[in-house]
């Protein structure tokens, strides 16, 4: 370390910082009750909760979006008003969102630069940008090029880019609101010896997330809130991720889903060498083939952006296959339309379930019918059965444990999983013969992925042919009977479950085919 | 009990902001040395204060209503349709060249063929930049403007020539305008004053367009594909098809409101050269009464009488305490932008009042307000 107090950075250190008996109220929510919490120089300290359980909320008082009701702040032991961002970025705290606040036209300098006044008046600094960048990324490990356009950047990089951002504007505190849940495991590590860097050098950084291997991994306490309450804080060394989720949840959890032993009938769905392109115009899928049983789940692993969203349209319909053959219950179904494919019960979890699985502001009762609306029960000549369309989403509610005030209550006003469980119900009590799940439980909280991942398995043994696509390997070893690799549009090898190791998986996903062979190129 | 309040105040905001758009208009009647309660008081007694003023009212309504159902329509699809003009003059040219050509039909017959024929034609003219929407890509904000154009000129084109009543053909004035319908086809009128039967037509359609949007497999598709075109397309609608529908069944609306002024009011078509000399520019106010009407098709009837009211009001309060012409236009815009922000205002207000009610609640993944979607918003 340089100088006691000073960081590489050349920004003061933040010792610490402590929230005292916050309290924040919504209109008929209590979403911080009286919290504590705090963070020294050099600490990870983890923030766990399920979604509603406070943490954003704290994280935005401390960030100066929302001034809490009651409580105080103190930096370095004094009290300290933080009104608006710009207060707390003046106090050296930074906070990563989850959603990027990155301009996409914009080079990476120029990202940085937005919205700080120029070192030259009306004209642009962006050479003395740029070479800070690289001055701070050597610092701290963050390969970057100051000139990249955003676009051009992976998602791993551009997360970089938000950090370079508020490294520069001379955060000493960091706040990561869930940084892991785009990331690829690869880019994860990346991450991980960047913060480890970072809290060597004195900073202090807070890591929110629900994953509980990573808070188990990288931080260094770890504070649970509950309702609003906080649970307690430990020393990450003396837990274990079980008691994290009992913690969290308030009851136990379990992690792996009762999987029954399960014939395996006909082939369902099966990809003969199927081919198509990717919206940047490069192939997106190349010569793939596999197939999927009923009774099975055959899990699609690879890190993000391989093709996967690409088989995942390919197969429903929604992008035009070049080359191959798509076989559906022996029935040939390549380029068919996606309401065609609907027709043949073929379902579909979509991995944007916010863009492409809901209408927001249709209630839940309208979302419910989205594929079957113009069907018998719920549409006659051309008219809705309104009464059928309540009875039957009242039913689904029940069945799939939907938490809504009213079956009338838009989409929109849903948590993120009971959105999703919305599409779940909707999906599954279709009865479909072949399920495509995309990314079921990204962005779910424990609770809510149990519950998506145990009615998965409940098809898979009522005898469905399910496609799972995920980026998250725990999930796919979970629930998968065979699981296939992709890699760059290609299929590196499909694995039976018993073989599938996450090492071996890993070495696939980076187009390693084995040990002793070479990558992959293309 | 605050959330009581607070739904109430929205309810009561499109009057407040009209009162506020009267409030400045007021302060503009004192600049140029009107008093503002007599002016305010004439508007009042020339829209309402009589049988026949409210009579009057309700005849500038009836148009207004009828382009604002195909607004619902439209704009609940997500299309602006800004060719409602264009529309209404088509449709009337459509509807009036069957009342000039079906002489020897019986009235009921030829009225019903004659809204049908304004039906499509204005669906015509609203279908055509639909398909250019959905199938070429091509603004549907630009192209139904450029569509007010050509349905002016054809128009202009169609009452010198083709259609030009027989007997200005012969004098020298050659006055642009078509022979008068006969008496059995023009629509019932609550004598004396002009009230026809167009309004009651008009009122039962918004029934009609209510039951459309809500009740029917195509009124679900229409607003699913207007609120979310991605996930309508993994439903299986087809998003380019309802497009199409929802600036046809707009147009057509429109094009009805055309027939019903030719059939209800002025019996003929005749031109000054422009659009809203035929229209009483009741193609564009008709947008306002709809977005007043918060999109929603009964509530379009009464922000329709009270734009209505404000039409005939203002003229009578031009006459009786001499102000400029454009005072009353500039008091209708006023309106109209009063009203439109506090509609904006109160939809700002709400997000945050849910957004703060379930603060923690928002899913994590991605805003899907936010992606790169170019969401065209008149």
């Amino acid at each position: 370390m340089p100088e006691a107090n000073i960081l590489p950075s050349g920004k003061a250190r933040i010792d610490s910082l402590e929230m005292r008996g916050v309290t924040k109220r919504f209109p008929g929510v209590l979403a911080n009750d009286r919290v504590d919490f705090d963070v020294k120089s050099g600490e990870v300290h983890a923030l766990l909760g399920e979604n509603g359980a406070g943490k954003s909320t704290l994280m935005k008082i401390l960030y100066g979006l929302y001034h809490p009701d009651e409580g105080e702040i103190l930096l370095n032991g004094k009290p300290v008003t933080i009104s608006s961002p710009n207060d707390s970025i003046h106090l050296g705290i930074g906070m990563i969102h989850q959603h990027f606040m990155l301009v996409q036209t914009l080079t990476v300098a120029e990202n940085v630069a937005l919205g700080l006044p120029s070192s030259r008046g009306l004209l642009t600094d962006l050479d003395r940008v740029s070479k800070r960048i690289i001055e701070l990324a050597d610092i701290y490990g963050l390969k970057i090029d100051p000139s990249a356009y955003i676009w051009q950047l992976s998602v791993g990089q551009q997360q970089r880019v938000e950090i370079i951002k508020a490294l520069y504007r001379g955060a000493a505190l960091l706040i990561l609101d869930e940084p892991t849940a785009v990331l690829t495991p690869q880019e994860v590590d990346e991450l991980f010896t960047i913060m480890n860097q970072m809290v060597k050098d004195g900073h202090a950084l807070i890591f929110i997330s629900h994953k509980l291997h990573e808070v188990v991994e990288i931080s260094h306490r770890v504070s649970v809130l509950r309702d609003g309450r906080k649970i307690g804080t430990r020393p990450t060394s003396e837990t274990t991720k079980q008691d994290l989720a009992n913690w969290m949840v308030g009851r136990e959890v379990g992690f792996a889903p009762n999987r029954g032993v399960v014939e395996r009938g006909e082939v369902r769905l099966k990809l003969e060498a199927v081919s198509c392109g990717s919206d940047r115009g490069t192939p997106g899928l190349r010569a793939v083939s596999l197939d999927v049983q009923a009774g099975e789940i055959l899990g699609i692993a690879g890190v993000s952006g391989n093709g996967q969203r690409e088989l995942a349209e390919a197969v429903t319909g929604l992008r035009k296959v070049t080359e191959g053959k798509v076989t559906l219950e022996g029935e040939n179904v390549t380029n068919l339309l996606p309401v065609e494919l609907t027709e043949r019960m073929l379902s579909y979890v979509p991995e944007e379930r916010m863009r492409d699985g809901m209408i927001r502001n249709f209630s839940v009762a309208e979302n419910m019918i989205l594929r079957e609306h113009h069907k018998m029960p719920f549409s006659r000549s051309g008219f809705l059965n309104l009464g059928e369309i309540a009875r039957h989403s009242a039913e689904l509610i029940t069945k799939f444990q939907v938490k809504t005030p009213s079956q009338e209550t838009l989409a929109k006003n849903l948590s993120g999983g009971n959105i999703q469980k919305v599409v779940i119900a909707r999906e599954l009590s279709r009865k479909p013969r072949v399920i495509l799940a995309a990314q079921p439980t990204r962005g779910l909280d424990i609770g809510a992925t149990e519950y998506v991942r145990q009615q998965l398995i409940e098809q898979r043994n009522a005898g469905t042919a399910i496609l799972l696509i995920s980026e998250d390997l725990d999930e796919i070893l979970s629930l998968s009977d065979r699981i296939a690799v992709i890699y760059e549009g290609q299929i590196m090898d499909i694995v039976p479950r018993e073989e599938a190791t996450p090492a071996k998986l890993g070495l696939l996903m980076a187009g390693v085919k084995d040990e002793s062979a070479s990558v992959v190129t293309t | 009990m605050r959330s009581r309040l607070n739904s109430l105040f929205d309810a009561l905001l499109p009057v407040i902001a009209t009162l506020a758009a009267l409030g400045v208009g007021a302060v503009m009647l004192l600049v140029l040395g009107a008093n503002p309660l007599e002016a305010y008081g004439a508007l009042w007694v020339g829209a309402f204060g009589s049988t026949n003023a409210f009579a009057e009212t309700l005849v500038k309504a009836t148009p207004l209503l009828l382009v604002a159902l195909g607004i619902c329509i439209s704009f609940r699809g997500d299309v602006i349709n800004i060719g409602g003009e264009g529309q209404m003059i088509v449709g009337a040219i459509l509807a009036t060249s069957v009342g000039l050509t079906f002489t020897g039909l019986p009235g009921w017959l030829v009225i019903a063929m004659a809204m049908l024929a304004g039906f499509i034609g204005g669906g015509i003219w609203g279908g055509i930049p639909g398909v250019l929407k959905a199938y070429f890509n091509v603004n549907e904000i630009l192209s139904t403007v450029m569509m007010n154009a050509i349905a002016v000129q054809f128009m202009n084109f169609m009452l010198r020539g083709p259609m030009i009543d027989p007997s200005q053909a012969e004098l020298a004035s050659k006055i642009p305008q078509t022979a008068r319908l006969l008496e059995p086809f023009r629509l019932l009128r609550w004598a004396p004053t002009r009230l026809h039967l167009g309004a009651l037509i008009a009122v039962v359609l918004a029934i009609l367009v209510y039951i459309l949007l809500w009740r029917t497999t195509l009124g679900y598709r229409i607003r699913a594909v207007g609120q979310n075109p991605n996930a309508s397309r993994y439903a299986g609608i087809d998003v380019k098809r309802h497009v199409v529908l929802a600036l046809l069944l707009s147009g057509a609306f429109a094009g009805l409101a055309g027939m019903i002024q030719v059939y209800g009011v002025n019996y003929r078509m005749i031109t000054d050269g422009s659009a809203s000399g035929f229209t009483g520019s009741a193609g564009f106010n008709g947008i306002v009464a709809a977005l007043f009407g918060q999109l929603h098709p009964i509530w379009s009837i009464p922000a329709s009488v009270l734009f209505g009211a404000l039409l005939v009001g203002a003229n009578s309060m031009q006459r009786m305490v001499q102000i400029p012409s454009a005072l009353v236009t500039a008091l209708n815009g006023l309106v109209v932008v009063f009203v439109v922000s506090s509609e904006i205002w109160r939809r700002r207000r709400q997000r945050r009042r849910l957004a703060a009610a379930k603060e923690e609640d928002v899913p994590p993944k991605p805003d899907p307000d936010t992606p790169g979607k170019t969401k065209v918003r008149a």
